[in-house]
């Protein structure tokens, strides 16, 4: 028998990729019994009890509402001002342009942990400790200068005289803008969006600091999980589970796009 | 309807696009702007259309200084060499946007619109994107939005350049056609002196951000002010030789020398510059008292029935084109044949002292 040794390679590295993912999924429909006690491939006592759990107890699942209300603050609060500020860069040189859009990139550089302490300081001291805004706000720190980048790689890639075209066929800035620009670069502003949704989503240490109750978020959560009864391993499981699903979601709409959003536009 | 430029000049971060320029087109006139690539032909149109502000000047429309008003305030439609068209609308909506941003009733827009797209031939694609058309479509449609708008001034910045060549003629035939119809002040430009020919009207040739002559196409073919002039309106370039004058003849080197005649015989003796161009250059003696000259071939282009022949005269290069097929070796030494009626005459600066004189009896 012939065997195709490209299938075999395939099949063991998407095997590899797929484990942890499945082992997760696997837990998440056993009782906690037997995640203990016994070592099982797929679950022999199939339970929904998990998902119920995080599902109907607030606790848990506004963990999810509240990640979800940050993120989607700091993505449309990133777009808003990395979307003027790409076509600054893109259309117009001015005084020290090339510094300041290189700057902009190191601030990724930085570990969100460095930016911890005064976040928190600074936020308790103005009274927006433990609100959505805070974290969506602290993001942007890191989102928006990923986002200009973005962004200006796809409206580089527009010539500049449909802008003129435009003008002189009467379109104000204003309109020219949304009428015709923003539909240009769409595939940009998507994987613009996704990569903000992304890491904003993703982002544990800035979120946990800078909460505590009302904005706490699901990852943080998931953190404290530990009960009288030692940890409750089925129900983590089934949160991770759930965790995974919008990125999964998110990325399957800009699928297409995402080579070029990971060379910020310069493709 | 007059657009005037007055002393206009722009400079870019020390580097000067245009010098002071006068220049005044009016109404109804074709107005062909050419030169070779970066003599200004872009920068002087942007000036025009108000999308660059001038260093110094005043561009003034009707009488009115319209130097610092908006683009969008001024009425201009200005075509491209890209193809340049709003990628997310149809083409019916390309060509509709001007007129809905001027506030023009439905009716009337949807009758524009049609009228404009059956004169570009665009009327079975108005449904489709412009990205889904050829280029000549494309193109089309880019000058179909620029003339809906039945602006005063209409730029088309080398707007065929970036077609192939049958789309190229197709379309140089239709633009004339298109201009007698709209009445407005037509500005073209481009590097080729064929199209300018073609097109008529006037020519203003440019060369290293100057307009070095505005008159009407054809006078300023015959009549170059200068040699600049001579050889941005010739392709392949006008070939040049130094002659001197001595009393009543004019001698190319020891032995050649052709009677001063005309104009010519009041001038001061002395060194002048003779152009003439590439197609009055012949293989053969083809007029009784045409000179000859010895040459050395160093290329030679064949386009179909003519010859390209590029020469070596004593360390000058020239070029000339001959009729009928010729496949000659480079190197072989050749003699060509030049008419003295075809000789300009420049002086040492470059001004045109005497014009050939085909050129004057024409």
């Amino acid at each position: 028998m012939k065997i195709n040794s490209r299938a075999v390679v395939m099949t063991l590295y998407l095997l590899f990729l797929l484990l942890p993912i499945y082992w997760l999924l696997n837990m998440s429909l056993k009782t906690n019994t037997e995640i203990l006690n016994s070592f099982t491939l797929w679950p022999r006592d199939l339970t929904l009890a998990n998902y119920a759990t995080i599902l109907t107890d607030p606790a848990w699942y506004m963990g999810y509402v509240n990640s979800l209300i940050y993120v989607c603050l700091n993505t449309v609060i990133s777009l808003a001002v990395a979307l003027p500020a790409a076509y600054a860069f893109s259309r117009y040189s001015f005084m020290g342009d090339k510094h300041l859009f290189f700057w902009l990139l190191t601030n990724r550089m930085a570990p969100p942990a460095v930016f911890a302490l005064p976040f928190f300081q600074l936020y308790s001291s103005v009274g927006l400790f433990d609100t959505h805004i805070a974290v969506a706000l602290a993001h942007c720190l890191f989102n928006v200068p990923l986002a200009v980048w973005i962004l200006e790689g796809f409206m580089r890639g527009v010539p500049k005289e449909i802008d003129e075209t435009a003008y002189i066929d009467g379109y104000s800035f204003g309109r020219f803008f949304v009428k015709i620009f923003m539909p240009l670069i769409a595939s940009g502003i998507g994987v613009a969006a996704f990569f903000c949704f992304m890491f904003s989503w993703v982002e544990l240490l800035l979120s946990r600091t800078l909460t505590t109750v009302d904005a706490k978020p699901i990852a943080a959560i998931m953190t404290r999980t530990q009960g009288a009864s030692g940890i409750d391993w089925g129900v983590l499981a089934a949160a991770g589970v759930l965790t995974i699903v919008p990125g999964a979601l998110v990325i399957y709409f800009v699928r297409n796009y995402i080579a070029k959003g990971f060379a910020l536009g310069r493709v | 309807m007059t657009l005037e430029l007055r002393g206009v000049s722009k400079t870019v971060s020390g580097q000067t696009h245009i010098h002071p320029t006068d220049l005044t087109l009016r109404k109804g006139t074709m107005n062909v702007l050419l030169g070779p690539t970066s003599s200004g032909k872009t920068s002087l149109m942007r000036l025009m259309a108000g999308l660059d502000l001038p260093n110094t000047g005043s561009v003034i429309w009707n009488g009115e200084d319209v130097t610092g008003m908006r683009v969008q305030d001024r009425r201009v439609a200005m075509v491209y060499q890209q193809f340049i068209n709003y990628p997310s609308m149809s083409v019916y909506e390309n060509i509709a946007s001007p007129l809905r941003l001027m506030g023009v009733d439905r009716g009337e827009i949807d009758r524009r619109v049609r009228a404009s797209a059956e004169m570009m031939q665009l009327t079975p694609m108005l449904d489709r994107k412009p990205l889904e058309l050829s280029g000549g479509q494309q193109q089309r449609c880019a000058l179909a939005r620029a003339l809906v708008k039945e602006a005063g001034l209409v730029l088309l910045d080398e707007p065929l350049a970036n077609l192939d060549y049958k789309l190229r003629e197709e379309l140089r035939a239709e633009i004339p056609r298109i201009f007698e119809a709209s009445g407005a002040i037509f500005v073209y430009a481009t590097t080729e002196p064929e199209e300018a020919l073609l097109l008529g009207g006037n020519t203003a040739t440019l060369w290293e951000g100057r307009v070095t002559q505005f008159g009407l196409t054809p006078d300023v073919y015959r009549q170059p002010a200068d040699a600049t002039t001579a050889r941005v309106f010739s392709d392949p370039p006008m070939n040049f030789l130094q002659v001197v004058k001595t009393g009543d003849r004019l001698m190319f080197g020891e032995r050649q020398s052709i009677p001063a005649t005309g104009g010519l015989r009041s001038l001061q003796d002395g060194v002048y510059m003779t152009g003439f161009r590439p197609n009055h250059l012949e293989i053969r003696a083809h007029a009784p008292d045409a000179i000859r000259f010895e040459t050395r071939l160093t290329v030679t282009e064949l386009t179909g029935s003519e010859t390209f022949v590029h020469l070596d005269h004593a360390g000058e290069s020239w070029v000339g084109l001959v009729h009928g097929v010729h496949d000659l070796k480079p190197g072989t030494p050749l003699e060509v044949w030049l008419d003295p009626r075809h000789v300009y005459v420049f002086d040492r600066d470059g001004a045109l002292v005497a014009p050939a004189a085909y050129a004057m009896s024409a």
